[in-house]
């Protein structure tokens, strides 16, 4: 920013070079990410996502589950996309287009809801079991492997042979499973930053145990963690489309991806595909996007990377 | 001699306990890092501790400072055992003691500024806050031969010394009297070694600082050390003023270590020592004197009784049954 300001005097602009204030890791971070063009495609991808989500009422052309059967006739039965329906319409004459856009919501609002579970527990459970070690640890690790050895969709149907299906349950169950990712990293980072230089330093100052966490800990941890968290976001999506499309969580008419392609799967053979195609290609697009930038951000944040 | 010491350690020992077992783990044994160690340091004084990696030097330095529990012994700093302090007692008491780390890459927090690195001890002692820390800050950095408009950077932006110039600052910031040096300059390059340890003796005479300075290197510990003492798996093998430690050294650990200081002149030919075999784990150290595995004039009274640590003359203290005859 001051070199174009300064452009024209080079003596001055040399002087300021000297005094310009400190990059932090994360404005480098940013500057990387942005030179990484598959890392801002995933980011505009996530972006254009949350758009529609947000702004669903005002961009889908139909309401998802008004079934136009009733206005346009039989003719708005499972019709091929067309001008009227990019997407076609499905067999009670629903507008896939207006659904898949709608479908973004719960898409979306599960991977951040998920997320922010396992964020909170997985950081927390990480942060303590590898700041504290000894039996602390050992429990908290045992868990973690129960959970990542633990059969998750038997897990799930044995949930709702007692409990009906709901997207609670949905939230539970996957943040029941995408915490412990979080907490491997929190306490393998944890673990190797309390043994650093700088964690001595500030003990040697007089710094308190929660000023230690906060301020020289977890500052350095986060930046593995949101890579985590964009990756995970991807799969939280999926699980979330198989748990539906099983017939667990999102229940109809709410539009869901996962629910969508599961209805439609039966025509698709017949040559209706679109029905179950386009919600597929919106789930592969999305964890795509998380995808994109979660590796973007691994490459940008990683501070092996830094000199 | 006089005057009561400023910091005196008294047999300090540091076992790590090692555990075995999964469910109900027991202890197996200890890692000896520190056994037995005493020594004191004068007001002004700096003393060297020398030894080879993993003898246990740099675990005294972090005991002194308790960023390491000491399993048993006594460290008195002006007239008061602090590893008997309780924990507000002790925070207040780092005012007064400080250390700088040998890794400056690992010793400054990475997502914080160097204004905030230094700014920190200020802030926790209520020295300074607002305008007037941010000006100590300045002055810190200038007195340790930085920039005051570093204060605005990061710790990657700085090349190693001058990363360790500023973990100098950070300790000199809360006032202390004595500094723990672990290892200051072993991690940079030669040609910059000399700034950083010119620098601590220039702050020395200025602020009469106290040092205890860890090396494994015994050129850079006879440049700025009074008083020399030598570890060997553990223990303090031998201890005495600088010159008669370089001119007269008495225990064989030492004179081994002495020949292997390079000398700058290739027409002079002399007999090195050279250490056989490795250091003995400090799990299980040897019987009698520690040393007699790598000993060339070891005798069988070495393998049986450990040497006492005694006045071998003029206050020279060593731990060997060759000097130690009488």
């Amino acid at each position: 920013m001051g070199e174009t300001l300064l452009g024209s005097a080079p003596a001055k602009q040399q002087i300021r070079a000297g005094e310009r204030k400190g990059r932090s890791l994360w404005a480098d971070g940013w500057r990387r990410l942005k030179k990484n063009r598959l890392a801002m495609l995933g980011l505009f991808i996530i972006l254009l996502m949350t758009v529609l989500a947000i702004f669903a009422p005002l961009i889908a052309p139909y309401d998802p589950i008004e079934q136009l059967i009733w206005t346009e006739g039989k003719a708005a039965k499972l019709a091929p996309p067309s001008a009227k329906h990019w997407f076609g319409t499905d067999l009670y004459g629903r507008d896939i287009l207006s659904r898949t856009i709608y479908g973004t919501r719960i898409s979306l609002t599960i991977a951040v809801a998920a997320s922010i579970v396992s964020l909170v527990i997985g950081v927390t459970l990480g942060a303590v079991a590898g700041y504290y070690g000894g039996r602390v640890d050992d429990s908290i690790s045992w868990l973690i492997n129960v959970i990542y050895a633990f059969p998750f969709l038997l897990f799930v149907l044995s949930i709702v042979a007692f409990r009906p299906a709901s997207l609670s349950l949905v939230y539970v169950a996957i943040g029941f499973v995408s915490w412990p990712s979080i907490a491997r990293v929190v306490r393998g980072q944890v673990l190797a930053i309390k043994e650093t230089e700088f964690v001595e330093a500030a003990q040697a100052v007089g710094a308190r145990d929660f000023k230690i966490i906060f301020r020289h800990i977890l500052p350095n941890v986060i930046a593995p963690v949101i890579v985590q968290i964009t990756l995970g976001m991807g799969s939280v999506i999926m699980i979330e489309a198989s748990l539906t499309f099983l017939g667990f969580g999102t229940q109809p008419p709410t539009p869901s991806w996962g629910y969508m392609i599961n209805q439609g799967r039966e025509y698709l053979l017949s040559g209706q595909w679109w029905w179950s195609v386009f919600p597929g290609a919106a789930i592969s697009l999305t964890v795509l996007g998380f995808n994109l930038l979660g590796d973007g951000l691994r490459d940008a944040l990683d501070p092996r990377l830094n000199k | 001699m006089g005057a009561a010491p400023l910091l005196e350690v008294k047999d300090l020992i540091k076992h790590f306990p090692i555990h075995k077992g999964f469910i109900v783990s027991k202890q197996v044994g200890a890692v000896k890092a520190v056994d037995g160690v005493s020594f004191s340091i004068n007001r002004g004084e700096t003393l060297g501790l020398v030894g080879e990696s993993g003898c246990g030097k740099s675990t005294t330095g972090r005991l002194i400072l308790r960023l390491i529990e000491a399993t048993s012994g006594e460290v008195w700093f002006e007239g008061r055992n602090i590893l008997d302090l309780g924990r507000e007692e002790m925070r207040e008491l780092r005012r007064d003691m400080q250390i700088i780390f040998q890794d400056p890459y690992a010793s400054l927090n990475p997502r914080m500024t160097v204004g905030d690195i230094i700014g920190e001890p200020l802030q926790i002692h209520g020295i300074a806050r607002g305008r007037e820390q941010e000006q100590r800050v300045r002055q810190l950095l200038e007195v340790v031969g930085l920039a005051s408009y570093h204060a605005r950077r990061y710790p990657h932006e700085f090349s190693g010394g001058q990363r360790q110039r500023i973990g100098v600052a950070r300790a000199l910031a809360v006032n202390p009297k004595i500094i723990v040096c672990d290892e200051p300059v072993s991690a940079l390059d030669v040609s910059i070694q000399a700034q950083v340890v010119n620098l601590l003796q220039d702050l020395q005479a200025e602020y009469g600082l106290t040092y205890l300075f860890i090396a494994h290197d015994l050129s850079v510990v006879k440049h700025i050390s009074d008083r020399v003492a030598v570890m060997y798996l553990g223990k303090i093998v031998e201890l005495t003023d600088k010159e008669s430690l370089y001119d007269k050294p008495l225990h064989p650990y030492t004179r081994a270590l002495l020949s292997a200081i390079p000398i700058a002149d290739p027409t002079l030919t002399r007999d090195r020592i050279i250490l056989e075999g490795d250091v003995p784990s400090p799990i299980n150290p040897p019987s009698g004197c520690r040393f007699h595995t790598r000993c060339s004039e070891a005798k069988e009274i070495c393998r049986q009784e450990e040497p006492v640590f005694a006045d071998a003359g003029g206050g020279h203290l060593v731990a060997c049954h060759l000097v130690n005859r009488s």
